[in-house]
């Protein structure tokens, strides 16, 4: 039949016209020869403005932050979303049964492990690797390990709306402050310190923790809904 | 480095082919959530380490728990693959 040959054909064509351009595209990029040199200005130029060891931070926070406050904005949308359509918060089944032997003490070892990894992630964003998305994560991973572990305990979601909300007008706030002080939103405060050092790189490790909490909190609660959501789908 | 990035792209390449062709659902998010590490495992080689931690944490960790809770929303967490009949009786 030569519709449904036309119909099968279709997507194929597509993708062989995309694989094409794909490939154009690829053959044009100047791999290693990056065409703007804002990347080496900041490289130059991080460790002095900034004081953060971490040169990654210093973008994320300082030269880009209004896109971090975008990028949280972004976050806190997707995450409300996914709580509207999953809906009723704080209804659980009672009778839930607790887990199995190993996944309960699995969960006890793996939360203290996991609130540790996380924290000292968010709170050495500016020194090391990391920061407060990947640490974030990590602490939304260890407060879900436990809800997993007795899906009977009853849902501490107004208490994570409420370390979200305040983590969130705290990264505001300290922007806003930046913005009295200094005439610019997010610009780095309290003063640079050493470079390497635990408190160093002024505001960069609070607007961190902030991140952290908030981002923390949000995936926390969207994991804890998609677990009471359990069972109680429409077939 | 050259054969460790080679073996690790054959490795993900595999892993998402078998996403693809697995009849198990909660075997297709592992083979997704490999990819992912992969991902990261490369990106630590290209020595880009935060975005690793990212693909890493959110790729592998929370994307894979997102998919298999999704999963069992559904009502498809199943360990053994299942006879068509039950299938069809669903």
């Amino acid at each position: 039949m030569p519709t449904a040959r036309l119909a099968t054909l279709g997507p194929l064509l597509f993708a062989a016209g995309f694989a094409f351009l794909l490939a154009v595209l690829v053959a044009g990029l100047p791999f290693g020869a990056p065409p703007m040199t804002v990347g080496q200005a900041i490289q130059g130029d991080a460790a002095g403005t900034v004081g953060a060891a971490n040169f990654v931070t210093a973008v994320v926070l300082a030269y880009r932050g209004i896109d971090t406050l975008g990028e949280l904005s972004i976050l806190f949308a997707a995450a409300m979303a996914a709580g509207l359509v999953l809906g009723r918060p704080g209804e659980r089944r009672a009778g839930a049964a607790p887990a199995g032997f190993i996944l309960r003490a699995g969960a006890d070892l793996l939360f203290p492990l996991l609130l540790v990894v996380g924290l000292y992630i968010i709170l050495h964003g500016h020194l090391t690797p990391g920061g407060g998305f990947q640490g974030g994560v990590i602490l939304a991973a260890a407060f879900v390990v436990p809800v997993l572990a007795d899906p009977g305990r009853p849902p501490e979601h107004r208490r994570l709306a409420w370390v979200e909300g305040l983590a969130g007008a705290a990264f505001i706030a300290t922007g806003l402050a930046a913005l009295a002080w200094d005439h610019e939103f997010l610009a780095p405060l309290l003063g640079r310190g050493t470079l390497g050092s635990l408190v160093s790189a002024g505001t960069l490790p609070l607007l961190y923790l902030a991140v952290g909490l908030k981002v923390g909190a949000e995936l926390t609660g969207l994991l804890v809904r998609m677990t009471e959501a359990d069972g109680e789908a429409p077939r | 480095m050259f054969w460790i990035v080679l073996l690790m792209v054959v490795v993900m390449l595999a892993s998402a082919v078998a996403a693809l062709l697995l009849p198990n659902f909660l075997g297709a998010v592992a083979a997704v959530s490999v990819v992912s590490l992969g991902v990261a495992g490369l990106f630590v080689l290209l020595r880009a380490p935060d975005v690793a931690m990212t693909e890493a944490a959110v790729g592998a960790g929370l994307g894979s728990l997102l998919l298999a809770l999704a999963l069992r929303r559904l009502g498809l967490w199943r360990l053994e693959v299942q006879e068509e009949t039950d299938h069809a009786d669903r």
